[in-house]
């Protein structure tokens, strides 16, 4: 392997893994079961995982069409509205926060008209979680989709088309099989963003153990209260998304591993 | 020998200030470069005002602040953030500093503050006092038991006997604010300061059960400090007579 | 006439004029060079394109026409592609039953008409591979039992064997010649190798730079080619014949000697320039000597095409000075040589 990539790929290694090496070091392993054991702990990693996952398949229902229009239409809006797709990429999670009260707050501009005519509020609910947490995390889905639209054969879908299928059945059947291992690898990254997220949740979904404390938003507290609990608590949760990961990894290459 | 900015003011508050101004006074040597303070968020809106006429009184003297949670300051300059000057909004804090060895003379008390209810504009839930923070079918916004304000607001409700629904339990104060601005919560428990510092968006509501658990603003020159001689000149204008009146603008009250 | 298309399409530099028409049971080629427009046609034939103007009326239904657009999914037509194109997450049988799902036929029918297909193609029992696990020709067999098991009208081949190696070509040409001999249906076959559109077709037209240069039957046009890339192309003499062993006894009853062992339906194929005429026998003993007649000429450039009939009727390309050095007029005989090497042979 030729130095001028070793080197640098070594120190990528070493920059990524040795804060994670730093926090397993400072762990204080035998506080792991009393804090593991601590009340709202196993209802915070609950609502992670959960808030995670609805946020990811939220993500995959807009985000995988939303990917097909940036890739497959030639109309003329399409930068703008790539560039509106990457909006949450760029903005700050907190401020990110703000935007969503300003529209679905109780003063916001669906979100007043939500109360109004239904009576539903969402901030401060598992819902704001959701939303929150999509809101983020969505543009990864979408742009890892979008490449993978990009790089499959558009070829296949005229052959669908002699083939008598339909957009919607060429879509369905040939476009969206033929690209599932990037809607896999946008599900992953967008599931691991939103098990992250912190700034917008905290902003839009507050913090209330039960209905909006995630992982991250204990993690936060924890730390200004015991930093050793925070270090237990981030380790858990990093133990738990790459088990996670890990586990689905196998299944689908369990499955599609037929060469 | 060396004498410290925080150990006299403890003795003589009134004549260190005097101290101060003279020996910031424009024409002496007074100190230059830069100054690096790490204030409590409550003070963003009076503390640059302090920097401002420091600097004004010393022409080359550049006065730079961090503005966080307390307890986020305390962990960074335990952590050997290279700061001059802290300003807590509790002794707590200015305690976890202390024992990390990075406080220069004894910390002094500069400000109080006490807690205060603040509604939007227009208070449109008609909240009159504590015992609103009982009432289910309002938005309601606390600060987390594990911040000084939520250590704070739970002393308030254990005094007044009031069991607390709230909808979220913020991370600092300011976010707490932040939503009673947009009109997102109904009521928050904060601080005297930032209804102050909201201006008119937000109304302040006094209570009594506020003077029980009214917080002290400790502050210290640190060890380590790159400027010491400004950060001693920035302690003592923080004490005096025209600090105090800055402060007491901001919605804080005088120790 | 089952297939009448005229199409006009202009898309940067390309600007293509088109008319053509595809009776039923019969294959048309389109031989041209890249960039002609010939695959343009197919996109607009199959409906994957939408011409700027133009007709396109299949079996007496309107396909294209001001304010038609019959999209390709509703279009009875089947398609093959240069590169097979098999769906690369479906088994080769849900590739073939893929049309025949897509209309409406249930689970059960469509493998089984899949499976009957694949079967006359000379895939039986491979039903349940993946195409990845395919070789080039099995995979283009698969792409064509693909298009034709819902029985299409119009079948569309986009040089269906410009991928695959020589020697694989050749069976997949002989294989794909048989299927259209029974294919009902009109074919238009695009393809750059007049190889393909000689053995394929019943009719060619020659597409260049977006109009047809010239159309007939591949003899015609083989032997009076109107252009150079007709002429550079085309010319090869296409001997249907029986192989027996080295020799090749062809339609009119003349032998030829060739270089490869040869068995049952073959074709010779003979390029113009491989052939030397002689006014009298040739002396030594050159395998091929054959007596022919020169039934036309027509120059080309520094040479002249030499149209010869005989028992084995050739196209021969000579110099203009060594034409007129055999001082040749239409009606004379001559002696026509081939080396045996020079020879192609494949099944039909």
């Amino acid at each position: 392997m030729p130095a001028p990539l070793l080197v640098p790929a070594v120190l990528g290694v070493l920059f990524l893994a040795l804060p994670l090496v730093g926090l397993l070091v400072r762990t204080p392993w035998s506080q792991l079961g009393p804090q593991l054991a601590a009340p709202g702990v196993g209802q915070a990693l609950r609502l992670s995982l959960v808030s995670a996952t609805l946020a990811t398949l939220l993500s995959l229902l807009m985000g995988v069409p939303l990917a097909w229009v940036l890739a497959r239409s030639r109309a003329r809006g399409r930068t703008v509205l790539r560039a509106l797709v990457t909006v949450p990429l760029v903005l700050p999670p907190v401020v990110g926060g703000v935007a969503l009260f300003l529209v679905l707050g109780r003063q916001g501009l669906v979100g007043s008209w939500l109360d109004d005519a239904f009576g539903i509020t969402i901030p401060f609910s598992t819902t704001a979680v959701v939303i929150a947490e999509t809101f983020v995390a969505m543009p990864f889905l979408v742009i890892s989709v979008e490449g993978a639209l990009r790089a499959a054969d558009a070829r296949f879908e005229d052959v669908a088309a002699t083939l008598g299928a339909g957009r919607w059945t060429t879509f369905r059947r040939v476009t969206l099989p033929m690209v599932a291992p990037g809607i896999a690898a946008g599900a992953v990254l967008c599931w691991a963003r939103a098990l992250g997220e912190f700034g917008a949740t905290i902003t839009f979904a507050g913090n209330f153990p039960g209905t909006t404390q995630t992982m991250p938003l204990a993690v936060y507290l924890a730390l200004q209260r015991d930093p050793d609990a925070a270090i237990v608590l981030s380790v858990l949760l990093l133990g738990v998304s790459l088990a996670t990961l890990l586990l689905l990894r196998d299944r689908w290459l369990g499955r599609a591993g037929v060469p | 020998m060396r004498k410290t900015a925080c150990g006299v003011a403890a003795v003589l508050p009134a004549l260190l200030a005097g101290c101060g101004a003279s020996g910031a006074g424009p024409g002496g040597d007074g100190p230059t470069g830069t100054l690096t303070v790490f204030a409590a968020a409550s003070l963003t809106d009076a503390f640059p005002e302090l920097g401002k006429r420091l600097e004004e009184d010393n022409p080359g003297l550049t006065v730079q602040f961090s503005f966080a949670g307390s307890s986020a300051l305390a962990t960074q300059i335990s952590q050997g953030a290279p700061a001059d000057v802290f300003a807590s909004a509790d002794q707590a804090q200015m305690a976890v500093v202390a024992s990390a060895g990075r406080t220069d003379g004894e910390p002094q008390v500069f400000a109080r503050n006490a807690p205060r209810i603040a509604v939007p504009e227009g208070n449109p839930a008609a909240v009159t006092g504590l015992a609103d923070f009982a009432r289910e079918e309002l938005a309601l916004a606390v600060c987390a038991p594990d911040v000084p304000c939520g250590a704070a607001a739970e002393a308030v409700f254990a005094a007044a006997g009031v069991p607390p629904r709230p909808d979220t339990l913020e991370e600092d104060v300011r976010a707490a604010l932040t939503k009673v601005e947009l009109g997102e919560v109904d009521a928050a428990l904060v601080y005297a300061s930032d209804v102050a510092a909201a201006g008119g968006a937000v109304e302040g509501i006094a209570f009594p059960e506020a003077e029980q658990v009214v917080n002290d603003y400790p502050v210290c020159v640190l060890d380590g400090a790159r400027n010491a001689a400004a950060a001693r000149a920035f302690v003592d204008l923080v004490l005096s007579a025209e600090g105090r009146r800055v402060l007491t603008d901001a919605g804080l009250r005088a120790p | 006439m089952s297939l009448r298309a005229a199409v006009s399409v202009r898309r940067g530099t390309l600007d293509l004029q088109l008319d053509v028409e595809v009776a039923d049971g019969e294959v048309l080629a389109v031989l041209g060079p890249n960039g002609a427009g010939k695959s343009t046609l197919l996109r607009v034939l199959a409906g994957l394109l939408l011409p700027d103007s133009g007709v396109v009326v299949v079996d007496g239904a309107t396909w294209d026409d001001d304010g038609t657009h019959l999209p390709a999914s509703r279009r009875s037509l089947g398609m093959v592609f240069q590169d097979a194109l098999l769906f690369p997450h479906l088994s080769v049988a849900d590739n073939v039953a893929f049309g025949l799902r897509t209309r409406g036929t249930g689970r059960t029918a469509a493998r089984a008409a899949a499976d009957d297909r694949l079967a006359r193609v000379g895939l039986e029992g491979m039903g349940g591979r993946r195409p990845a696990e395919l070789s080039g020709g099995q995979a283009q067999r698969a792409a064509l039992a693909r298009a034709l098991v819902g029985e299409p009208a119009l079948l569309l081949l986009d040089e269906p064997l410009s991928a695959l190696d020589a020697r694989t070509r050749l069976t997949v040409r002989a294989e794909l010649r048989r299927h259209l001999a029974e294919f009902r249906g009109s074919t238009v076959l695009v393809t750059h190798d007049p190889v393909d559109a000689m053995a394929l077709a019943d009719r060619v037209v020659v597409v260049e730079d977006g109009r047809v240069v010239q159309a007939g039957t591949p003899h015609e046009v083989a032997r009076c080619p109107r252009t150079d890339y007709v002429a550079r192309l085309g010319g090869l003499a296409l001997l249907p014949g029986t192989g027996e062993g080295r020799t090749v006894r062809v339609e009119n009853g003349g032998v030829v000697a060739v270089a490869e062992e040869a068995r049952g339906p073959v074709f010779a194929a003979i390029r113009p320039e491989s052939v030397a005429l002689y006014l009298s026998r040739p002396d030594g003993s050159p395998r091929n000597v054959w007596p022919v007649t020169l039934a036309g000429a027509t120059p080309h450039g520094a040479t002249v095409r030499c149209d010869l009939s005989g028992e084995v009727p050739l196209v021969a390309d000579v110099t203009a000075t060594a034409f007129a050095e055999l001082g040749l007029t239409p009606g004379a005989p001559a002696w026509a040589v081939v080396k045996a090497s020079e020879v192609t042979v494949y099944e039909r």
